[in-house]
């Protein structure tokens, strides 16, 4: 019998957050207020190439100036523009993969809990399929096979995930069925559209959402690590782990090009995981 | 089989009629690997009719198909064979968007009320959900008829508001039928609908099924496995043996003068009352059998004291004598003599 | 656990197993002509056709599919145009050097993390089980590439002491396995203190402390047996990350494995070398979860009987 349907936090303990979850929202908020403004403020065009600015290093560096304040790539290319753009394209992709994943799995999950039989059977191989290789090596496979596009890519990173939604709604929609008031609404003679959306969705909302704040930070990692890898977003579109990559060859001489998106990916990713783990403990009270 | 009766002989036509009601479905575990699963029979071969305005129970121990039966009447479980009729219209093997105007004729009361309420919505609301689904009076009216009845259910308007799980047992199961009653069917259905709740509770539902049924004129298609509360509540009595019903008649008859060895250990186990039970108690003996497999013969023959070869063998049929009284036993007749 | 159990699972994974080879043949059908795609689109009309004709590319469908398993039972998945040599060879070449990689992440992992994980959880809610646990959070929500970036600032570019690239000695394998030690035995430490805990709060726990064994003794005889059950359900997981994570690892650190193998492969479009890691991963990915649903089934009895019908 799981509580976490029913038990709703007080909201009372909203005013005692701990330091780390502070700093996490304020990271978090951050980068919404960079992804959302950024545009108004960038300095430069993120491909604006200045051959006579190469490597420049960050201001605060000797040889830096408040002209690049990130410095510039070895295209002379303005660093802060273009993780501006890279913040926006990442939290973007992993925002609309997240979206796509919980819409497919949540969709998945249901029909098979819905209709049961070989409707049912039929989404439990998929999930088992896709759990049993590792979404990496799907989807380099995929972009192997297909060659890279942006609108593949972003449905590729929709995809990720979307059997542990499945899971999550086939088992709730069920244990509501088996708990009764979903039947029991059935025999008011409501219809199977306004059971789902009026009463089986909202009662695994929670868990859903939880999941999205998992899976989110997932998304931009498996996004960063295949644009670091050079199969994610394709130049001259830029993203985090895209930046990385090309920093990796300037390690020795410019080691800002790649260290300043690779912090920013981690604050990112475990400002996340942080906020998801309070969050989950306060929804759920048995996991302490 | 079809045309036994058992309803009193009335001229009244009977508000549900169920004829020869089946029910099977695959299940258990298999014998072999790829061996085939076993039918259970979990219904075979129900019939009664319940009257206008009456209360008829069904009892029986978990497991004897009292559940389903209520379950294939409501369309919420598939019957393989029978009929079930609502007045004259027949309701097996209508689809959803025929069943959902007789929804309103029809209603449920679950035995788990906690389960049967959504626990994120207040209870106000999913009164007035039914009145929404079928469309009926504008939005302010549903809201004062849901009240009303809420409180007519005797829950306070301080309550109105609160969540299934801020409610106690009692509290909930009020609003369950409130949520059924809204509607003003014509028959209601309740499976178990006190067995979940503190016995201290059981009583203020039962009766205020009493008053309700006063009142409103209610039909109550009552399934329990609680002697004494069918006793107390209902007029006409089915008892239910591992799919069939084994004994039915009046209730004053038949918890006086219960004539299947069934009927008689279970009514001799109901704790004494005013009247005290003129039969000593019969202990039964053993599970009862697994429906996926059903003796030969008589089902009760391996717990029945009286049992005689021809039990083993052939399967009685509901007989009734005359008396108004049904009963599916070949000793039947005999035992009655001894105990009068 | 009984024999219908077994069957069961076995049958299962070899579903598994034939969709995943099905789904590549598809796949491979559908990405293109692999006449046009290995000749090139200005390739004339005699030159495809011959083509068509050796790989026998013009035959139904269904011959071309029964072909393709009757190639891939045998191992033969097709020639590396990229390499010029058989697919296959090109893969086993590789194993080596990855198998070493996830060998060594694998002992680390298991030695650092459920020792962590045990620690934190008998003294829950200490400073040391916080801090163990933000470590954990911090570990898993490091990207590989993340991590291995700046490992190669501190130990190659700033101190000097490791090389940044390629493989063969032992300072080679530091950094790589590091990089991936670190996110494995994050995720470890923190389901070892979970299934540490809920093991803790059980009525059996407080039983043996009631019948005189002393706390550690307890834990011992009682916690940890039943504590390592859980785990095994993680072994799968961790194969997959490990194999995901090789594959960042890998490239980033010029390890010639299979991982940065399949990232070149997929630049290049290689699709026969392609096709036979990702069915080499599957495959080792399935039999993981066939052995673990066959040790579940065995230490936990209630797991091991069939369950037919809900």
């Amino acid at each position: 019998m799981t509580t976490m349907t029913v038990t709703a936090p007080p909201l009372k303990s909203r005013l005692r957050l701990p330091l780390l979850i502070w700093l996490s929202l304020g990271w978090l908020a951050l980068m919404l207020l960079v992804a959302v403004s950024g545009d108004l403020w960038v300095p430069f065009d993120y491909q604006g190439i200045d051959l006579r600015a190469r490597l420049q290093p960050p201001a605060w560096l000797e040889g830096g100036n408040w002209h690049h304040p990130f410095g510039t790539d070895h295209l002379g290319r303005d660093v802060l523009s273009r993780l501006v753009t890279s913040i926006q394209i990442s939290l973007l992709v992993a925002l609309i993969g997240t979206l796509i994943g919980a819409l497919l799995g949540t969709l998945l999950g249901l029909l098979a809990a819905h209709f049961r039989g070989w409707v049912d059977d039929l989404v439990m191989i998929a999930i088992d399929y896709q759990a049993s290789i590792p979404f990496m090596i799907l989807a380099l496979a995929v972009v192997a096979f297909f060659s890279n596009s942006l609108v593949l890519f972003v449905l590729l990173m929709g995809i990720f995930g979307w059997e542990r939604y499945a899971r999550i709604s086939r088992g709730l929609a069920l244990s509501s069925v088996r708990q009764g008031y979903a039947v029991a609404v059935r025999t008011l003679g409501a219809s199977p559209w306004r059971i789902y959306s009026r009463h089986i969705l909202p009662n695994i909302a929670n868990a859903l959402i939880v999941n999205m704040t998992l899976n989110f930070p997932q998304t931009i990692m498996l996004e960063t690590s295949l644009s670091f890898l050079g199969l994610g977003i394709q130049p001259p579109m830029t993203s985090l782990g895209n930046m990385v990559g090309f920093g990796r060859d300037y390690l020795l001489t410019a080691w800002w090009l790649a260290s300043i998106p690779a912090l920013v990916i981690f604050f990112t990713t475990l400002a996340f995981a942080l906020l998801g783990d309070w969050v989950r403990d306060k929804l759920d009270p048995t996991s302490r | 089989m079809m045309n036994i009766s058992t309803s009193p002989k009335t001229a009244t036509a009977p508000l549900l009629s169920v004829r020869d009601l089946r029910c099977s479905f695959k299940g258990g575990t298999r014998s072999r690997l790829f061996g085939p699963l076993k039918r259970i029979q979990a219904v075979n071969g129900v019939s009664f009719d319940v009257l206008p305005g009456e209360a008829f129970g069904i009892v029986g121990e978990s497991g004897c198909g009292k559940s389903t039966t209520a379950k294939l009447i409501l369309n919420m479980a598939n019957a393989s064979a029978g009929s079930v009729r609502l007045r004259d219209q027949e309701l097996l093997g209508l689809d959803d968007s025929a069943w959902k105007p007789l929804r309103r004729k029809l209603q449920y009361v679950f035995q788990d009320p906690l389960g049967a309420l959504d626990p994120r919505m207040r209870v106000l609301d999913q009164v007035i959900e039914p009145l929404c689904i079928h469309q009926l009076h504008a939005p302010a009216t549903r809201r004062r008829l849901a009240a009303e009845l809420l409180q007519s259910v005797g829950l306070q308007p301080g309550q109105h508001g609160k969540y299934p799980h801020e409610l106690s047992g009692g509290q909930r199961q009020r609003v369950v039928l409130a949520r059924a009653l809204i509607l003003q069917p014509e028959l209601l259905i309740c499976d178990e609908p006190i067995s979940a709740l503190d016995v201290s509770i059981q009583a203020q539902i039962v009766n205020l099924l009493q008053s309700l049924r006063r009142e409103l004129g209610l039909t109550l298609l009552f399934i329990s496995h609680d002697l004494s509360v069918v006793h107390h509540l209902c007029d006409r009595v089915a008892v239910m043996y591992l799919g069939r019903i084994v004994e039915t008649g009046p209730a004053r008859q038949l918890f006086s003068t219960p004539r299947h060895p069934y009927t008689q250990a279970l009514v001799s186990a109901i704790p004494h009352t005013a009247q005290a039970s003129p039969h000593a108690r019969i202990v039964l003996t053993g599970e009862p059998p697994s429906p996926a497999q059903p003796p030969d013969g008589c089902a009760f023959h391996p717990r029945c004291a009286m049992a005689s070869d021809r039990c083993r063998q052939d399967t009685p049929a509901l007989t009734d004598d005359g008396t108004g009284q049904a009963v599916a036993c070949f000793e039947a007749r005999l035992d009655l003599r001894e105990v009068s | 656990m009984n024999a219908l159990y077994i069957m069961q699972k076995l049958a299962r994974s070899f579903l598994t197993v034939l969709l995943i080879v099905t789904t590549v043949f598809v796949v491979l059908r559908l990405s293109g002509d692999p006449a046009v795609y290995v000749l090139g689109l200005d390739a004339d009309a005699a030159a495809i056709e011959a083509f068509r004709d050796q790989w026998g590319l013009n035959r139904p469908i269904w011959q071309q599919y029964l072909q393709f398993l009757a190639n891939a039972v045998q191992g033969d998945f097709g020639y590396s145009y990229f390499e010029e040599r058989g697919a296959m060879e090109a893969v086993l070449e590789r194993l080596p050097k990855t198998l070493l990689l996830m060998g060594v992440t694998g002992v680390l992992t298991l030695l650092i993390g459920i020792p962590a994980g045990i620690y934190a959880a008998l003294h829950h809610n200490s400073w040391i089980d916080r801090f163990t646990m933000l470590v954990s959070v911090a570990g898993f929500s490091l990207p590989n590439f993340v991590l291995g970036i700046f490992l190669i600032l501190l130990f190659s570019v700033t101190w000097q002491l490791l090389p940044s690239s390629g493989s063969g000695t032992w300072q080679h394998l530091v950094m790589p396995v590091l990089t991936m030690t670190v996110a494995e035995a994050a995720i470890f430490a923190r389901f070892t203190r979970s299934a540490m805990l809920e093991v803790l709060h059980q009525p059996y726990m407080r039983t043996a402390r009631a019948k005189g064994l002393r706390w550690h003794q307890a834990v011992r005889r009682h916690a940890l047996p039943n504590a390592a059950i859980p785990l095994i359900t993680l072994v799968g997981f961790f194969v997959g990350t490990l194999v995901a994570g090789g594959v960042v690892t890998e490239s980033l650190f010029a390890w010639p494995g299979l991982g940065r193998l399949l990232v070149s492969s997929v630049a290049n479009r290689d699709l026969a070398v392609v096709q036979i890691i990702v069915m080499l991963i599957a495959c080792s990915m399935v039999f993981t979860n066939l052995l673990i649903d066959l040790m579940y089934g065995w230490l936990d009895p209630r797991v091991g009987s069939l369950r037919t019908g809900d």
